[in-house]
């Protein structure tokens, strides 16, 4: 008895699809049996299992990217009833039905919910966000991070490079050269960090150059969305605080 | 670092604060002399401005210059933006929209102002004592008087709005805390230069600006 109840639920989908980086998207719906506890991920799992459309018609399997399934990793993101966020933390039970699913078009779409994140790795590059320790000796042990910096650091270390603010950013798209969110709260990590924080100019000068920290135009969409929590409005303020200090400090020669 | 959009963008919002900000709250508070004293303290107000030394250069340096450079790279900012209200609808975010869009009404109101007032002072087609009888033509005019209340509020929401954004785009406030205090600040500054205007603006409604200017053309023509 239970079972034929169970059966009888479905979910409806909605998803965005793509067959190539050039083609133009077009949307097909899905009608799937409903399980306990379903995220988008185990969803879209359904639909690559039994690909066929709520018409019956079979259709390509839906492609999409995910990894840790437990929203630290960023792979799985994508726009989920009109909100950027990761699908694996996004339980079927919370949504409301048809869910519709898109790609992040604020990035190229590789096919369907795949999308390309490689212009925020080339960002983190732009902004030397690592901290360099290789040397030809034994430089010794660096200095030591205070424990209520530590504290607030960490936060800015949940970062997994997901690109859920700069698809909510207004100010990330083709005709802006804006760095966006995420890049300027790693140049603060690393900036706080006692040994990172021995080049933080070469971090502060990549800022500020075109489509530096500049781009931002204070929506602050970046940190209702940020999936992590990350504080990223007060990451770019304080780091505007920064590069105008080493602006007027460039400019009068400190 | 010349050249490069970041000092562009960091001398844009400079301008906006200093001079524009500066000289849009001068001329509410000279504009309200309409309201508070007549077409007397109006009169002073406009030559209190007139006898400030080195005029010329104040208006060319002070205003005229930051004005085209703000308001022509804020059309590029603007044009560098997307609107998505529809999928983010918080507050910030709609604040952010209409900065774009108070900014683009206000560069074409503020031409247009200029025109009908300056300008025309330049042509020597009105005189400064004239400028109050301008004015009450202006606002007696029921739809110049609508578009100068959509400019006018455009253009002050412009500058309170832009405060915070340069008290955060200087990293002066930097915390959630700091820059909700300074929003209620800025609401608090559009509240009080709207009402300069607004109320200035219905002072020069009254007949006695008509009157005034008849009085100091009669005046001049004697002079």
């Amino acid at each position: 008895m239970a079972e034929a109840t169970v059966a009888t639920k479905t979910v409806k989908f909605i998803i965005t699809r793509q067959d190539t980086p050039e083609s133009q998207p077009y949307n097909e719906e899905f009608e799937i049996p409903y399980r306990a506890n379903m995220n988008v991920i185990s969803a879209l799992m359904e639909i690559q299992r039994n690909p066929k459309k709520s018409d019956g018609a079979s259709t390509a399997p839906v492609c999409w990217e995910s990894n840790c399934l437990e929203e630290v990793c960023g792979a799985c993101s994508m726009v989920i009833n009109g909100k950027p966020r990761q699908a694996c933390s996004a339980l079927i039970d919370k949504l409301e039905q048809p869910v519709k699913l898109e790609p992040m078009r604020t990035f190229p779409v590789v096919r369907d919910l795949v999308i390309n994140r490689e212009r925020m790795f080339g960002a983190l590059k732009r902004v030397k966000a690592w901290i360099p320790i290789d040397g030809t000796y034994d430089l010794g042990p660096g200095p030591r991070m205070a424990e209520t910096k530590r504290q607030w650091a960490y936060e800015l270390s949940k970062c997994m490079t997901c690109g859920v603010c700069l698809e909510a950013c207004p100010n990330v798209n083709d005709r802006n050269s804006f760095i966006g969110p995420a890049a300027i709260s790693q140049v603060r990590l690393f900036n706080a960090h006692p040994t990172g924080e021995m080049n933080k100019e070469e971090r502060l000068d990549a800022l500020m150059t075109d489509g530096g920290i500049e781009g931002c135009g204070n929506s602050q969409n970046c940190v209702r969305s940020c999936p992590k929590g990350i504080p990223l409005t007060t990451s770019i303020a304080a780091i505007n605080k920064d590069t105008t200090k080493h602006l007027f400090k460039k400019w009068l020669g400190v | 670092m010349k050249g490069n959009s970041y000092f562009s963008r960091k001398l844009h919002s400079l301008l906006g604060i200093i001079p524009l900000g500066m000289f849009i709250v001068v001329h509410g508070l000279t504009n309200y002399q309409a309201f508070e004293r007549g077409p007397e303290g109006f009169g002073k107000g406009v030559t209190f401005i007139n006898s400030m030394p080195v005029l010329p250069l104040l208006e060319i340096f002070g205003i005229y210059l930051p004005l085209l450079f703000h308001g022509i790279y804020g059309l590029y900012v603007a044009y560098q933006s997307n609107s998505n209200t529809g999928r983010f609808k918080y507050g910030r975010n709609w604040a952010f929209t209409a900065q774009r869009v108070t900014g683009v009404i206000t560069f074409v109101f503020v031409f247009w102002h200029v025109y009908q007032t300056r300008i025309q002072v330049y042509l020597g087609k009105v005189t400064h004592e004239e400028l109050g009888s301008l004015m009450h033509d202006i606002a007696t005019n029921p739809v110049m008087f609508v578009l100068y209340t959509i400019g006018v509020l455009a253009a002050v929401f412009h500058f309170s709005n832009g405060i915070w954004a340069f008290l955060i785009s200087w990293g002066i406030t930097i915390g959630p805390k700091a820059q909700r205090i300074s929003s209620y600040i800025c609401m608090g500054i559009f509240v009080v230069v709207s009402a300069l205007f607004i109320l200035s603006l219905v002072a020069f409604t009254g007949d006695e600006f008509k009157e005034a200017a008849s009085a100091a053309l009669a005046f001049t023509n004697i002079g």
